[in-house]
């Protein structure tokens, strides 16, 4: 059994990504250190969630934790805050996981809010996001915009798997497998 | 642009589904969790569901929906009703709730919005607008809230709302097709997604709301029947309508 912990820091969307673990039958732990999986959920502002992040340390333990290869999921505003920084609220500072930096969407309905295809994973996934990952470390696209991305032992996604219903499940189980 | 959306939509009260009877009481058609998750299997986008529990008793089950929809269906959720602060929002959104409504208290108080968007992100933050003649109708559409429907759009864009779900009273129920001008109206007003509520009668009405909003609210359309979503998923998909795969 695959044991995860996800960084709580005062961000919502925690209960949502619990549950869907909890579905597809993983170990939840309060350990980022040992875990097999640490995940960095996240919904809301950059700058209030890196406060969060660095008053509880858990900044810190995500970059020893990535130093030393270990397996990290980032999910929403998760993905954004690995990044060196965010354009959010005036510029904010990452945690540098993965290079590249936070902007704030142009053109269509801002907040991208709904279910897009991912390319070339081929499936569909909910997003709802005002800004998106401008970064080398780009995997995998939707409508052009960053949708997953990838840099040593971390990989970030800007749509939620924890509700894409069984197409998310499908992509939470194959982080699952890999950790 | 995303996939545009069906969003069946669950009267709630007292922690049960509930239908209204001819403005007199309310019949229960259900449990909240297994209509809700009956509308994902049938390829439901997402879910609202619109608290409209008379009492004090019957608005602390709220949470409890929430959260015990949370726990069984895995696509994203709108709690909406009685929501009056930024921790009645709060406490929702910990249950497992993607995004909270709000209405009347934003219109007693616009700041609100502010307050929800900066705390909770705006993509949580869905302001529900009645209409009516272009004019913004509140308390249950049963006042005249003084505001220009329009205006208002622009003001809860301009405080961080994410979404606006907007119903035309005067369309809802009849099943006679969505208020098309209105929606063309705010589409060109605000560059938020909108949601289009209120009259959705056949495939037909929904499509032509959905070539103007982002998605489309379905309530008495599908009679409480998860069955009538799939019948017409079929047909808004023959029509050309680019809905999502949801298997």
């Amino acid at each position: 059994m695959t044991s995860v912990a996800i960084c709580r820091y005062g961000a919502g969307n925690v209960r949502s990504v619990e549950l869907a673990l909890q579905r597809l039958g993983a170990e939840l732990t309060d350990d980022v250190e040992t875990a097999d999986l640490a995940i960095l959920p996240g919904d809301g502002a950059a700058r209030s969630a890196m406060d969060g992040l660095r008053e509880r340390g858990t900044d810190e333990l995500l970059r020893e934790r990535h130093a030393a290869g270990g397996a990290i999921l980032g999910i929403c505003l998760g993905l954004q805050l690995a990044l060196d920084e965010s354009e959010e609220d005036g510029g904010v500072p990452g945690l540098g996981l993965v290079p590249g930096r936070a902007v704030r969407l142009e053109g269509g309905r801002i907040p991208r809010i709904g279910w897009a295809p991912v390319h070339p994973d081929g499936e569909t996934y909910w997003f709802a996001h005002s800004y998106a990952a401008e970064s080398d470390a780009t995997v995998a696209t939707s409508e052009g915009f960053a949708a997953v991305v990838e840099s040593g032992s971390f990989t970030g996604v800007q749509f939620h798997p924890e509700k894409s219903g069984a197409a998310g499940a499908r992509f939470l189980e194959r982080c699952l497998s890999r950790a | 642009m995303p996939l545009p959306r069906l969003i069946p939509c669950l009267d709630v009260a007292g922690g049960r589904v509930v239908k209204g009877v001819n403005f007199q009481g309310l019949r229960d058609v259900g449990d909240p969790v297994e209509l809700g998750a009956a509308y994902s299997e049938a390829g439901a986008d997402e879910l609202v569901f619109l608290d409209i529990s008379a009492t004090v008793e019957e608005k602390a089950a709220a949470v409890d929906v929430a959260a015990r929809v949370a726990e069984q269906v895995s696509i994203p959720f709108t709690f909406g009703g009685g929501i009056r602060t930024l921790a009645d929002a709060a406490r929702v959104l910990e249950a497992g709730a993607d995004k909270i409504s709000v209405n009347s208290a934003a219109l007693a108080r616009p700041a609100l919005i502010e307050e929800l968007a900066r705390t909770l992100g705006s993509q949580a933050v869905v302001v529900a607008i009645d209409t009516e003649g272009g004019r913004v109708r509140s308390h249950a559409a049963t006042r005249d809230a003084s505001r220009d429907t329009v205006e208002w759009a622009r003001e809860c864009e301009e405080r961080g709302a994410g979404e606006l779900l907007v119903t035309s009273i005067d369309r809802d129920g009849t099943q006679d097709g969505y208020d098309l001008e209105q929606l063309e109206l705010l589409r060109d007003a605000v560059g938020l997604p909108v949601i289009a509520s209120g009259g959705a009668g056949n495939a037909q009405h929904i499509a032509a709301a959905l070539d103007i909003s982002q998605a489309a609210l379905l309530a008495s359309i599908l009679h409480d029947q998860p069955a009538r979503l799939t019948a017409l998923r079929a047909e808004l998909r023959a029509l050309g309508v680019p809905l999502r795969d949801a298997a």
